[in-house]
């Protein structure tokens, strides 16, 4: 595909990567052109970030092999050792995640690790440091001072500093990872043009969105990936927007979510005025007032930032300053600690699963039953029989797949983790969960298994919460939807007046500016 | 305990992987089998009872430590804690309890005594953990500050004199303290029998009872013992609490045997319970370990230092190869923990596998 001047640079072979308990490439080919931008799509855990850290040398594939081209077109096969490496043959990434010291300056971030030395890199040259790093802000549009700590720049700004350190080295592939999902709209134009005028230097660009909008818009060739396989690779004004997400869901998505009604009975939960305060001033939750039914799946949608996951939080004792009515039928939960409010019926599936919800050090069956341990018991003594037969039928009821309940459960798949959090909370003989972006970072099979075990409880009575990000998501799963924005609830639709236009509305009432998807 | 039943489980695991998950208890025997070779009289019921009443006073430390580290803490105070409680129980024996302002002096008998000073214990382990949940210390510096402190008191409390032989006074009923340390049962150490009955009830506790999983828990992920209904706080202070008992108790111990409270007692004892932890297998960044490899643990730094005396070792060199040994222990330590994650992923890759094919 010689034309303009775009030369192929980089080509990616037969890449696969296994992790612990997850493939996170199979067998996956990626080009990269010159002078070009080259879109990488895919749904969360499709195995794009992987696929980008493999080529920056960060991880190492499991097989397969990195193939970098020189300007005369000769092949030459790649393997890093580190960022280090990669960075020295031009390839370059800037993270989805900030990586930057936030207690150092602008200038000792962007040369952190290639500082500019004197001396026999005994002496760090501030002042030349400082000047270069000022040059590469000013490209990038910024009028950033380079001796501002890096804490003291608005999250935009930060972004940008994390592009000013790959910027210094030229690079000839520069890896963008979601760059743009914390910057505000004037930034995202800035970036674009900064975007556009490297192409014209010749430089390759890797583009990782989850904005379709933004690929369409300045994108040149699109690969998708799925599941951790290659599902299409062309260029971009080949294909339409709708086929893309075809493919990158693999499904059409309407039909997916089994949502349907469900039949609901007497009120549950009941939260009045719940509160917290945010630190410096105003609210993160402003007096949130709901209920919850019987089988009822209560919706909860709203942008980063909106309160969800502090609302739910706050309703399981989490949250010290959090004030307001909490009941859980005929009985006020908001006095007691978070056993109590688990005793009482209420329970929480957290949004990081890693981090909140396992415990990475003990067994499939000990994570199940940590919430529940103590009904386990005579007296004092763990009743072992009992244990087993608990675990045996919640893993049977969860259709989690593990080869024995005492495996370790850093050795599972993300998907039968996140059944291992469901199942630990339903055997707290809960009557309402709470669910925080339950399909997070999970595939697909396992994705609509949590969606069928969601249904399944309503069906059953329980109260569901369902937390989620995902608008389509919420509208197909829940019986009544509500909107929180910055920490209000400013709607609330039944099943049938529901349409993701109106809450994507509705989630934006409290910000002044317009918010992008 | 865990494992132990993990290794009941265990269907798919090679030989090498039983040994290596034996390991202490290998290298247990090989320095027995090293040091009956060396030393002619090692094998002898006197020295095995000398050794094992040596390892014992380790053992109960290690113990109380197990259960902070376990907990996701670490308690640099025992040693100055069983210093200041032998301190204070030699105080109590020879001067009594001096109430100035009532102008009284009261003697409490032997087991009284005793209780107090082990109700001391628990209020020090109680002041660790108070520092560590509510005011939020990193348990490193708060167990540090109170190891200083600790220390200090016990110097204080008789100028820095030893408080000598402290048979007591019959009329005072203040005798019988010596027991504790020199008594025996069924030929056995009393020393022993404590040791043998908290690590009964210690095992017991950590892998029987919701309390232990709880610790394990807390040490593991203490968000997710939170959002689990777990009083996160009310665990890890009452490991420390079962910590300072531990200290005072061996306090006491130590006392007993010299028959002297000299305030230095327990000098880096709080190092040999790390050190005897740690040679069990037990991480010391939380959630995994067990109080029977601690108890082997303290065996064989026990064996370790009295093996290498009747070997006729240097002082200087018995330092050295502990500190090997230490270091060993962990490097092994971290290759088994790699090696049971990777059989771990490679059962549930196989299983994975096989449901596949049943499937299709």
């Amino acid at each position: 595909m010689e034309e303009n001047g775009s030369h192929l640079v980089l080509e990616a072979k037969g890449i696969t990567k296994v992790f612990p308990g997850t493939t996170a490439l199979q067998d996956v080919d990626f080009k990269i052109y010159s002078g070009r931008i080259n879109a990488l799509v895919g749904e969360n855990g499709a195995g794009k970030s992987t696929l980008m850290k493999i080529i920056a040398g960060i991880e190492r594939p499991t097989s397969g092999s990195v193939l970098l081209y020189g300007d005369d077109g000769t092949p030459e096969e790649l393997s890093f050792s580190s960022t280090r490496d990669a960075a020295k043959r031009g390839i370059g990434i800037v993270h989805q995640e900030l990586n930057l010291f936030s207690d150092l300056d602008v200038a000792e971030n962007v040369f952190m690790n290639k500082e500019i030395t004197r001396f026999g890199s005994v002496h760090i040259d501030h002042a030349t440091q400082q000047q270069e790093a000022r040059k590469v802000l000013k490209k990038l549009g910024q009028d950033i001072n380079p001796s501002t700590l890096v804490r003291d720049l608005r999250l935009g700004q930060q972004q940008i500093v994390e592009i000013a350190k790959t910027m210094i080295d030229e690079p000839r592939i520069l890896i963008m990872d979601e760059p743009t999902s914390s910057l505000s709209a004037a930034e995202v134009r800035v970036l674009f043009s900064v975007i556009e005028d490297l192409k014209c230097h010749g430089v390759a660009i890797v583009y990782i969105s989850h904005r379709l909008e933004e690929i369409k818009e300045i994108g040149d060739y699109i690969t998708i990936l799925r599941d951790a396989r290659l599902v299409d690779s062309r260029q971009v004004a080949d294909i339409e927007m709708a086929d893309i997400i075809q493919k990158m869901v693999g499904r059409d998505p309407t039909k997916f979510f089994s949502g349907q009604a469900h039949k609901t009975g007497k009120e549950l939960l009941r939260v009045k005025d719940m509160t917290l305060p945010r630190f410096g001033g105003g609210y993160t939750l402003d007096h949130v007032s709901f209920s919850v039914r019987e089988g009822e799946v209560l919706g909860i949608y709203g942008l980063m930032g909106a309160g969800r996951t502090e609302l739910l939080e706050s309703l399981l004792g989490g949250m010290e300053k959090a004030e307001g009515e909490i009941w859980l039928e005929d009985k006020r939960l908001d006095h007691l600690d978070t056993k109590r409010r688990i005793e009482a019926g209420l329970v929480l599936i957290p949004e990081e699963r890693q981090r909140e919800g396992l415990f990475l050090n003990l067994s499939v069956d000990k994570n199940l039953t940590m919430s529940s341990i103590s009904s386990l018991t005579k007296w004092f003594h763990i009743l072992k029989s009992l244990e087993t037969k608990r675990v045996t039928e919640i893993i049977e009821k969860m259709s989690i797949r593990v080869a024995s309940p005492r495996i370790s459960i850093s050795a599972l798949s993300g998907g039968n983790q996140q059944k291992v959090v469901i199942g630990k909370a339903f055997l707290t003989e809960p009557k309402v969960l709470l669910m925080d972006e339950p399909t997070r970072g999970i595939d697909v099979g396992a994705k609509s298994d949590v969606f069928q075990i969601v249904h399944a409880m309503a069906q059953d009575g329980f109260g569901i919460v369902l937390v989620s990000s995902e608008l389509e998501e919420v509208c197909s799963m829940s019986d009544r939807i509500l909107v929180l924005s910055k920490g209000k609830l400013t709607a609330e639709f039944d099943r049938a007046q529901a349409n993701e236009e109106k809450i994507r509305k509705a989630s934006e009432v409290e910000h002044s500016m317009t918010v992008q998807s | 305990m865990a494992e132990k039943t993990e290794k009941k489980s265990g269907n798919g695991l090679s030989v090498g992987m039983i040994l290596l998950k034996l390991r202490t208890l290998i290298a247990l025997l090989a320095v027995f089998i090293v040091f009956s070779i060396m030393a002619p009289n090692f094998m002898t019921v006197g020295n095995l009872i000398a050794m094992a009443k040596h390892s014992a006073i380790w053992a109960i430390l290690a113990m109380g430590m197990t259960y902070v580290i376990v907990g996701g803490g670490i308690d640099l105070s025992v040693g100055s804690v069983a210093g200041l409680c032998g301190m204070l129980a030699g105080g109590l024996i020879i001067e009594g309890l001096r109430l100035p302002m009532f102008g009284v002096v009261i003697y409490f008998h032997t087991p009284m005594i005793i209780l107090i000073i082990l109700v001391i214990g628990v209020i020090l382990g109680s002041i660790n953990g108070l520092l560590v949940t509510k005011l939020g210390v990193a348990p490193f510096i708060a167990t540090m500050g109170l190891m200083y402190m600790a220390r200090g008191f016990a110097m204080l409390r008789s100028g820095g004199k030893t408080f000598p032989n402290l048979v007591g006074d019959p009329a005072l009923g203040t005798t019988g303290f010596p027991i504790l340390g020199a008594g025996t049962f069924l030929s056995i150490p009393l020393v022993i029998w404590i040791a043998i009955f908290i690590a009964l009830l210690a095992a017991y506790v950590s892998t029987k009872t919701p309390f232990g999983r709880h610790v394990y828990a807390v040490g593991g992920n203490e968000d997710a013992a939170k959002i689990s209904g777990i009083r996160v706080n009310r665990v890890k202070m009452a490991t420390y609490m079962f910590s300072g008992f531990t200290a005072a108790l061996t306090g006491l111990v130590l006392t007993s045997q010299l028959v002297a409270s000299h305030p230095g007692t327990g000098d880096t004892y709080e190092l040999t319970a790390i050190a005897a932890v740690v040679l069990g297998g037990t991480s010391l960044s939380g959630g995994r370990g067990s109080v029977a490899g601690s108890i082997v643990g303290a065996l064989i730094l026990g064996v370790l230092n009295d093996g290498l005396v009747m070997v006729g070792v240097s002082s200087f060199w018995q330092r050295a190869i502990k500190g090997m040994v230490i270091i060993l222990a962990v490097v092994i330590d971290q290759y088994q923990l790699r090696k049971q994650n990777e059989a771990a992923l490679k059962q549930q890759t196989v299983s994975d596998a096989a449901r596949a094919a049943a499937a299709s």
